[in-house]
């Protein structure tokens, strides 16, 4: 996320156009207490469209609200990207991956016992395009793979 | 967007204050990294919510004089390459910048390129023929075309971007991006599919055109946003 301040004006009502569409959760899904960090097991979702090399890219239309699996065990060398937006930094993904999907600071927290321990699996989500709701169907598919997984915290990060 | 945060009201969401991109703050920084992620993990532990925090931290600034320093140079030709077509000149500049990218490559240990399935030559070629108004059969079968063509666009900047961070000097968000839109014949043939496609009637070719190729930045910067 960046400041609206920092932003030219072009962009600023861009980014202030998008807020009458933006659903709210209504729910408070998530909010109790859940336990204390160090017995957590946590995975990341992004919004990045990060896959595995050869996975297949995201794409327009329906390609666009699906999602892919990163498998927590897997190499960064294998993690790519196929946003299809144009209008964030990509360059600091291309030096270190961790700058949007943090997934070695996860496993370092993990193996210093700040958390209990690193999801099997991750999932990534394509962000742009509109409306956000597009996405509602595979985002509580994922969050039934995520409760399988014992997954009981979720990093998410946006792009 | 702090704004958007506070229109879907998350169950706990920390506003970091870093370009978009990056959510973490700073590549290879794994300390900046851990505080930033520590912050988050932390709004775990609040007992109720939903919460919106600010991240205190601002990454930090990249001096501008050393960016002016080491702003990339531009692709020098050959006196018989003046009249070469856009595709020679973006072939010339893929062989002239390779060893930059085998260098970040080794350095990294890793690309983010390759995700298109095709080398670069025969992505610029692919994109030329879609510019000069004659595409070509796709590379790849399994996506639409448009995909295709997008995926070979993004290949060109991936590969453009990645190579010049290798070169001496101090790189910023803004100054690769202008480097490339600016001083490359491979922006320069973007923006020729850039105004091809802008005129198409085809919806998904337009919608190409419209928000996948050219940053809106770039776009207002030539008067074109």
């Amino acid at each position: 996320m960046v400041r609206l301040a920092d932003l030219p004006e072009w962009e600023r009502a861009h980014m202030l156009e998008k807020i009458p569409n933006l659903p709210q959760f209504g729910i408070r899904a998530w909010v109790a207490e859940g336990g204390p960090l160090a017995q957590r097991r946590v995975a990341i979702v992004t919004t990045a469209g990060l896959h595995l090399r050869g996975d297949r890219p995201f794409g327009q239309g329906s390609a666009s609200s699906d999602y892919r699996v990163l498998p927590g065990g897997g190499g960064s060398a294998d993690i790519v990207m196929s946003q299809l937006s144009t209008n964030f930094d990509r360059s600091g993904f291309q030096q270190d991956i961790n700058v949007a999907f943090p997934i070695d600071r996860l496993r370092e927290l993990a193996a210093e016992g700040f958390i209990g321990s690193v999801a099997d699996f991750h999932y990534s989500f394509m962000g742009a395009g509109s409306p956000v709701t597009r996405m509602e169907a595979k985002a509580r598919e994922v969050a039934g793979l995520l409760k399988k997984d014992r997954v009981d915290a979720v990093l998410l990060t946006p792009v | 967007m702090r704004e958007h945060a506070e229109a879907i009201r998350p169950p706990r969401s920390l506003w970091v204050p870093f370009v978009l991109g990056r959510p973490l703050g700073v590549p290879n920084d794994a300390a900046f990294q851990r505080r930033v992620l520590v912050a988050a993990l932390n709004l775990l532990q609040r007992p109720s919510g939903p919460v919106l925090e600010d991240y205190p931290e601002d990454a930090p600034a990249i001096n501008v004089e050393d960016s002016q320093e080491g702003m990339a140079c531009p692709i020098s030709f050959a006196s018989d390459m003046a009249d070469a077509t856009p595709l020679n000149k973006v072939k010339a500049e893929i062989s002239q910048l390779q060893a930059w990218h085998d260098l970040a490559v080794r350095q990294r240990g890793r690309t983010a390129t390759g995700v298109a399935g095709v080398s670069f030559e025969a992505a610029a070629a692919f994109v030329a023929a879609w510019a000069a108004g004659t595409p070509a059969p796709a590379f790849r079968k399994d996506i639409p075309a448009i995909d295709a063509l997008r995926l070979a666009c993004d290949e060109l900047k991936t590969f453009y971007s990645e190579s010049v961070m290798a070169q001496p000097g101090t790189h910023t968000v803004e100054s690769i991006q202008d480097w490339f839109w600016g001083q490359t014949a491979a922006g320069k043939l973007l923006f020729e599919l850039h105004a091809r496609t802008l005129l198409s009637r085809d919806t998904p070719e337009k919608h190409f055109a419209e928000n996948n190729l050219v940053p809106r930045r770039i776009r207002h910067i030539i008067g074109n946003g």
